[in-house]
């Protein structure tokens, strides 16, 4: 049998991005449920002693890309070098982060290969699967599940006769846990100056322009979340205001997003970051699946809504029948009141 | 026409509002209560295709466009805004494609459409939202792709610059023609109808939708020819049966479920003074806060 492999995304400090950790960290498990190995691929340029921060997951073959074409990230180069190691390995499983970077690469190596890819899994799992047609029995199939239909629906895909079962997965929806700070993995150098074709490169970078993300909502243990019912980008305001106060971070949903009332990195749900925080407080959300699957996991859910029927109340502590603008303003005077 | 683009685009049905009128009693989406749009992303697209046209001068924008009969909505819009033709690739063996078997009719038919030099088309639409098609439709034409694209910085019959969206920050990109590019949301929104446009072209039908119409456009159509959009089946593309439809997609769907979440026993507050006091020293008492 073939093996589990993560591609490893390296962001602009040079480090691995959480999301691809996270998948490692699952992989390792999936590895461990179908009795095979954990394989990692890397590229980039410059990645002298990168294995430190990827061996721990338990990885036990890490493949290195290292040449200066491979970063920052190109399409074409990294998709060469990921189809001619699948090609030449078989996976039997493929994980990508749902990230911009792995929303470009995985769609192309899955199109090259010929094999199934299923987008933005919010869980994976290992299971059997009887096909009636061709009365086939697979034993150990990766389910591939996630939200379809705007996030109102949860399906379970399964790529029966293609390999690798390709899937990616968004950062924050899996957990990252290191294996043993000492795992013992093999390294391979892939030999990339043979491996790049020229005309990999036919994309030119000319103007790069990456700014820190201000935002951290993912590691925020509070959150203000506004919806589209906070009516207006200064009402916002307010909930910034109240996450200063409080020590929170400000989140959005994605008609708060498409409304223009919030940063895109803002975005909590299926299709934006997946949180879990100690408080959550919704402000003028309804609550759409794609969104509440995105923050259900949270300790505690405040709900702030003019509509006592919002879906979001079914699943909040508290629900505050009101306007955002009236409650928002009294949290802050009586937190400021209370605390001391 | 010397510069060729071609713009991808989905008629989808409208999920971002879901709201609870779109909710049957037994908790499952009623699609017959969403509206079928243009898939958004992809008026993004249309936009920068037709942006390229204003530039290129002496250009054309074809939209393809992949669906039932009723998909012909999609082109007759683009053609609305701007566009120049359409082509409704449609039949019943693609029913069931994912988005592999996509790519390939859509490969299919961009290649009876060749030479051309941008394909264009919205990152991802709104009903699946995986972003795949693009690249993998890119991939079986053997382009160069660039995505998330919010801006055409120059073009010419040559190369396209192009400024790009990146999770925290913006890259400019250069390419020599053909590719393919994905556009972004955060792309410039579609122009609205132009009423001349509207005016030739708003008894343009596919031929399915002729025969529907109980009025009789043979004369009309006599004489304006360009009015029928023309439908392309697997054979017109010259598809390999078994690489479409459900037989040529590597994915199945195992299981459908509804979505379920544990109910809570919500505690009702009003917005009174005194709730909100009694909330907030609630949750600094038990050190959720403060």
């Amino acid at each position: 049998m073939n093996n589990v492999f993560v591609y490893c995304e390296i962001n602009e400090d040079r480090m691995v991005a959480d999301v691809s950790l996270e998948l490692l960290s699952k992989g390792r498990k999936l590895a461990n449920q179908l009795g095979i190995k954990l394989e990692a691929i890397v590229l980039g340029d410059g990645l002298d002693g990168i294995e430190a921060q990827i061996l721990p997951y338990g990885v036990d073959f890490l493949h290195i890309g290292d040449h200066p074409a491979l970063f920052p990230y190109r399409t074409l180069p990294h998709a060469r070098l990921v189809i001619d190691l699948f090609r030449e390995s078989t996976p039997e499983v493929a994980l990508f982060g749902a990230s911009p970077v792995g929303r470009d690469l995985a769609p192309r190596v899955a199109s090259a290969l010929k094999c199934g890819l299923t987008a933005d899994c919010t869980s994976l799992e290992i299971g059997e699967h009887y096909e009636k047609k061709t009365d086939t029995h697979y034993p150990a199939l990766l389910y591939q599940i996630r939200p379809a239909f705007g996030g109102n629906i949860i399906a379970t895909i399964i790529n029966p006769d293609t390999r690798p079962q390709m899937a990616t997965v968004r950062e924050g929806v899996m957990k990252k846990e290191i294996t043993d700070p000492n795992y013992r993995g093999e390294i391979l150098k892939l030999d990339t100056a043979t491996m790049i074709h020229p005309e990999d490169l036919a994309i030119e970078i000319i103007e790069r322009h990456v700014e820190k993300s201000k935002v951290n909502i993912k590691n925020a243990g509070i959150i203000i979340a506004g919806g589209y019912g906070v009516g207006s980008k200064e009402n916002f305001q307010l909930l910034h205001e109240l996450a200063e106060v409080i020590g929170g971070e400000v989140g959005a949903s994605r008609a708060a997003v498409d409304a223009g009332f919030a940063e895109h990195e803002r975005q909590i749900g299926q299709t934006g970051i997946t949180v879990r925080p100690k408080l959550y407080i919704a402000c003028g959300i309804s609550g759409a699946v794609q969104h509440r699957a995105g923050m259900d996991q949270s300790a505690q859910i405040i709900s702030i809504n003019t509509d006592p029927h919002a879906p979001i109340n079914q699943i909040a502590d508290f629900t505050i029948n009101g306007r955002v603008e009236d409650v928002v303003p009294r949290m802050i005077r009586y937190y400021k009141k209370n605390i001391r | 026409m010397s510069f060729r683009i071609i713009l991808l685009a989905k008629q989808v049905p409208d999920t971002r509002n879901v709201g609870k009128d779109a909710m049957k009693a037994d908790g499952t989406v009623n699609r017959g209560a969403l509206p079928a749009v243009f898939n958004p992303e992809d008026l993004n697209a249309l936009e920068l295709a037709l942006r390229v046209k204003d530039r290129m001068g002496d250009a054309e924008v074809i939209v393809l466009t992949m669906g039932p009969s009723r998909a012909a909505e999609i082109i007759r819009e683009a053609i609305y805004r701007g566009a120049d033709k359409g082509y409704l690739i449609t039949d019943r063996k693609f029913a069931g494609s994912d988005t592999l078997a996509t790519s390939y009719v859509l490969s299919q038919a961009i290649r009876q459409l060749e030479p051309y030099h941008l394909l264009i088309a919205g990152r991802q639409a709104i009903d699946g939202d995986t972003a795949q098609v693009g690249p993998q439709t890119a991939e079986k034409l053997n382009l160069p792709q660039i995505t998330y694209a919010e801006e055409i910085i120059d073009v010419d019959q040559q190369s396209v610059t192009i400024k790009r969206r990146l999770e925290n920050g913006v890259e400019t990109v250069k390419g020599n023609l053909p590719l393919a590019v994905t556009v972004h949301s955060s792309a410039p929104r579609c122009r609205a109808r132009i009423a001349r446009q509207v005016m030739i072209y708003k008894h343009a039908r596919t031929l399915t939708e002729l025969q529907e119409e109980t009025k009789d456009y043979t004369e009309l159509y006599n004489s304006r020819p360009y009015l029928l959009i023309d439908e392309w089946g697997a054979m017109e593309i010259k598809a390999e049966e078994d690489k479409v439809g459900l037989g040529g997609s590597p994915t199945k769907v195992k299981k459908i479920e509804n979505v379920v979440f544990q109910q809570k026993e919500s505690r009702v507050i009003t917005a009174s003074d005194e709730d909100i006091e009694e909330l907030m020293q609630h949750l600094l008492s038990s050190h959720i806060i403060g």
